[in-house]
């Protein structure tokens, strides 16, 4: 903002003062963002606890320990990848029908692109509270039709011990499958429409096309997104917390839920964060995973 | 219709297309209803009288509808002023993204190399941490700086958490506008900050706005932050007060229940019909021509 009276070289629009430019941006991350993040990896270091008074103690790896004897822990550890990988697949693999779907020439593709809009916009909660009316087991829709199909009368699905989870895994599909359709079919337009044609003219079928064409250009897409998804699903909170809560019996209770609750239940801040920790190295696989994808590139499988 | 055709190979052709065809709007419809039919039954149950939704056999359409579950739903529960708080938390969290992430977002898209690469690398990495590892650090940093149970706070917080997003919409946007305009005003004798008021805002104005709408959604939609943070009841945003409709297992006012949950909807399904083209438009168009 000074130099204004020399004369800028063209290619140089920028010198060090726009920095400052940076700043009120990197500011707030680094203090809200960054910061926080690496003090919580060392709170759960610390015997931490809500509204105590004594000093904090470091503990070194204690919590872990207990962490690692924790039975109902990894219980929900498991509910949690059993949760975001049931809802990431289906999720993939309806959405890249859809995507296919949608490249065709079909009518009322603006029906589906509005109405795609719909989960997308929602807020969690919102999600939440439709489905319990959908699932409600007298006033709940589901029932009513299955009643009227001649199914048996209503169930209470979302406190069912063994209906909860798929249930609950339903709607996470519902919630994300516009977000993936729509990543999907901007990978589709990767694809090399000349070949595609030549591949049809030679007489390659629409399954051979697929593999051969599509497929390719669409990967990367491909990986990103259901990566992604695996990461979002697996961290999800808002959705589960308005369905179930957790219940019944912790039956869908996902490992943020019983961070949630050992934090500001119980207060026990330490060891909660040693739980986000256990759930970043799972997040470093998938990241980890899909990093390993890419480099290999065009390999096939 | 084919007189002269060679027979079976081409009509078999045909039939097995026109099943594919069928097939084809059989598996969209079915995925139309599986999108819209939750959302209709919210719907329905928002306009159905009590007396209706006591009944057992709960129909599609109600036989008196009625906005008493709306009236109710304001009776019962400060919605109003939940809305309130959510709206100023959303407007001020959008605003304040924007200007902070403008300027930066100028750099970031144009300047190469290393800064650009960490700037879309957090945007990722900030995706991936789960919020819990998060929360408690930042209550207790928004304690120490007293700004825990105020909604400044949350405006805090959601920045944050819009800003990576913001940062890598409005880079791409900044990289949408020529680079030759900016050089010829710098020729021109024109300044830095001239050229960036006067040359590449304008141009930028658009961006800005889509910015800003998805950052007022981020906010108005969150649920988990404001959970945790806010405490007193005249505080709490909408989402959070929703909750507070569900009561103890089951025992739910289902109809005001359903009333309130469309209304929160409303804001960000209206914003998002309105920038949607500009989200999903070219790449559907793109893809479907």
């Amino acid at each position: 903002m000074t130099d204004a009276t020399t004369v800028p070289r063209p290619r140089r629009l920028l010198d060090h003062g726009a920095w400052f430019l940076v700043l009120p941006a990197l500011i707030p991350i680094l203090v809200l963002s960054v910061g926080p993040l690496l003090y919580g990896v060392g709170l759960a270091f610390t015997d931490a606890q809500a509204g105590r008074t004594e000093p904090t103690e470091w503990i070194g790896s204690l919590n872990f320990r207990d962490l690692r004897r924790d039975t109902l822990f990894w219980e929900s550890f498991g509910i949690g990848l059993v949760w975001a990988v049931g809802v990431t697949v289906p999720q993939f693999l309806l959405g890249l029908g859809l995507a296919l779907l949608l490249t065709q020439k079909l009518r009322l593709r603006w029906l589906a692109r509005s109405l795609a809009i719909i989960p997308w916009a929602m807020p969690e909660v919102v999600v939440g509270i439709m489905w319990r009316l959908v699932y409600s087991p007298d006033a709940g829709i589901l029932n009513e039709t299955l009643r009227d199909f001649g199914f048996g009368d209503g169930r209470d699905w979302l406190t069912g011990l063994g209906t909860a989870l798929p249930a609950v895994i339903v709607v996470g599909i519902w919630a994300g499958l516009p977000q993936t359709t729509v990543a999907l079919l901007a990978g589709l337009q990767n694809t090399p429409r000349e070949l595609h044609e030549a591949a049809a003219l030679d007489g390659a079928g629409a399954w051979r096309r697929f593999w051969a064409v599509t497929w390719p250009a669409l990967r990367p897409v491909a990986l990103a997104i259901t990566a992604l998804n695996l990461i979002w699903n697996f961290n999800a909170f808002a959705l589960v917390w308005v369905l179930t809560a957790g219940g019944p019996g912790g039956r869908t209770r996902l490992p943020t839920l019983f961070a949630y609750e050992e934090a500001f239940r119980y207060g026990q801040f330490g060891y909660a964060a040693a739980m986000g920790c256990a759930m970043v190295a799972v997040i470093s696989v998938v990241l980890a995973v899909f990093l390993v994808g890419r480099l290999r590139g065009g390999e096939e499988k | 219709m084919t007189r002269t055709a060679p027979a079976a190979p081409p009509r078999t052709r045909e039939l097995r297309r026109a099943f594919g065809r069928a097939g084809q709007y059989l598996a969209l419809a079915a995925y139309l209803l599986f999108l819209a039919l939750p959302f209709l039954w919210l719907l329905s149950t928002a306009v159905k009288p009590a007396k209706e939704l006591g009944s057992l056999h709960p129909a599609w359409i109600p036989d008196q509808p009625t906005l008493e579950n709306f009236r109710q739903a304001f009776d019962e529960h400060p919605l109003l002023r939940a809305a309130g708080n959510s709206l100023l938390v959303a407007v001020a969290a959008a605003v304040i993204a924007v200007l902070v992430a403008t300027p930066a977002a100028y750099v970031i898209a144009r300047t190469r190399g290393r800064s650009a690469t960490l700037a879309t690398g957090w945007v990722v990495v900030s995706q991936a941490f789960p919020f819990v590892l998060l929360i408690i650090p930042l209550f207790l940093v928004l304690k120490n700086l007293r700004m825990i149970n105020t909604l400044w706070g949350l405006v805090l917080v959601y920045v944050v958490w819009a800003l990576p997003f913001a940062l890598w919409m409005l880079a791409g946007y900044v990289r949408a506008v020529p680079r030759e305009l900016e050089e010829a005003a710098a020729v021109d004798g024109a300044g830095r900050l001239r050229t960036l008021v006067s040359v590449t805002a304008p141009l930028l104005a658009p961006g800005i706005v889509v910015t800003a709408m998805f950052a007022f959604i981020i906010a108005w939609n969150e649920f988990f932050f404001a959970l945790v943070l806010l405490k007193s009841p005249e505080k709490q945003t909408l989402p959070v007060v929703l909750t507070h409709f569900l009561g103890a297992e089951g025992a739910a006012d289902l109809g005001p229940l359903a009333a309130a949950a469309f209304l929160a909807t409303l804001p960000s399904l209206v914003i998002f019909a309105l920038i949607q083209r500009r989200i999903t438009g070219g790449v559907l168009a793109g893809a479907v021509k």
